[in-house]
């Protein structure tokens, strides 16, 4: 994150931002890795309800669906941001930012409540197998979301302080790659966690 | 917004536009819809069912990862697509491998 950004020379082929996007962007394929190996526990697991209640009993579909809008139009809003960015606009910078940072933030206040009542209705953890990997799942996704939001936070202060400088464009570019691939795992954890379990 | 196009190639990434977010958040919009639809009304039978949402998914993982992401071929662009054309067959080894060792297991042990 210290490297001197080469200002203005992004035509250059192997400038050293480039470099460390492209570092960034492995550390992102390394975590699409780490989703797979819960993806892949949850398919195996997901009919292991036990004496427990079914997933499908549990899954309410219009709340999941509020739940995928407010995440989706949080990921659109970024790209909304990055162009304010670009244009060196500030303004409009922490603008849809800020748009995006209360968006993804009532996503994590959905899934919390979802989490919370799956929880006082007795069905937590420790039921069964297939609630064990829905929460692990489900729950790894929240906690890159809301570690998504605190560097987001931060990242508004960082726009605030420095404007639209080149170390701020690099890294609000790297929290843009993380913040469409967690959206994109979202894609994944509707359709095999919550659709696919109330066919 | 004529100045856009100037934008160039940014970190092996196509240029980001507000054409490329709406057409991206247009086609997720349309993919999700349809899906919890079909879901939700019980349209279509057990079968067609997981075929159409695996199917809907991935048209969906391909609009944000073009539109959104901006992944492309080009030259530069390449750097960025290989690793995650790479991912995809790690992520497709592990998930089918367990699904499929999982699966004789359980076959074997009634």
């Amino acid at each position: 994150m210290t490297a001197l950004s080469t200002t203005d020379h992004h035509d250059h082929h192997l400038d050293n931002d480039s470099i460390d996007v492209f570092g960034f962007w492995i550390y992102i394929m390394t975590d699409c890795i780490l989703f797979a190996t819960l993806f892949a526990a949850f398919a195996v697991l997901h009919t292991n309800s036990f004496t427990g209640p079914t997933l499908k009993q549990l899954i309410s579909l219009p709340y999941v669906l509020g739940e995928t809008m407010f995440l989706l139009a949080s990921s659109f809003t970024y790209g909304l941001a990055m162009l304010g960015v670009y244009k060196n606009s500030r303004a409009r910078a922490l603008f849809w930012l800020f748009v995006t940072f209360v968006l993804g933030l009532s996503f994590v206040v959905m899934e919390v409540r979802e989490f919370i009542h799956l929880y006082a209705d007795g069905n937590s953890w420790h039921v069964s197998a297939a609630i064990s990997s829905f929460f692990t799942l489900v729950g790894t996704h929240g906690t890159h979301v809301s570690i998504g939001l605190i560097w987001m936070a931060f990242m508004m202060f960082q726009l605030i302080k420095y404007g639209t400088s080149p170390a701020v464009n690099k890294r609000l570019t790297y929290l843009g790659l993380f913040w469409h691939f967690l959206d994109i795992v979202w894609i994944f954890v509707f359709t095999i966690v919550y659709l696919m379990s109330s066919i | 917004m004529s100045d856009h196009s100037v934008q160039t190639m940014k970190y092996g990434a196509k240029p980001k536009t507000l054409k490329s977010y709406l057409t991206g958040l247009f086609l997720s919009l349309v993919f999700t819809f349809i899906a919890f639809t079909l879901i939700g009304k019980h349209l279509l039978g057990v079968e067609a069912s997981y075929i159409t949402l695996t199917a809907l998914a991935v048209a969906q993982l391909f609009a944000q990862v073009i539109c959104f992401l901006r992944l492309n071929v080009s030259q530069e662009g390449q750097w960025n697509t290989m690793p995650f054309i790479f991912t995809f067959v790690i992520v497709g080894i592990l998930v089918g491998g367990s699904l499929w060792i999982m699966y004789n297991l359980n076959v074997n042990m009634m």
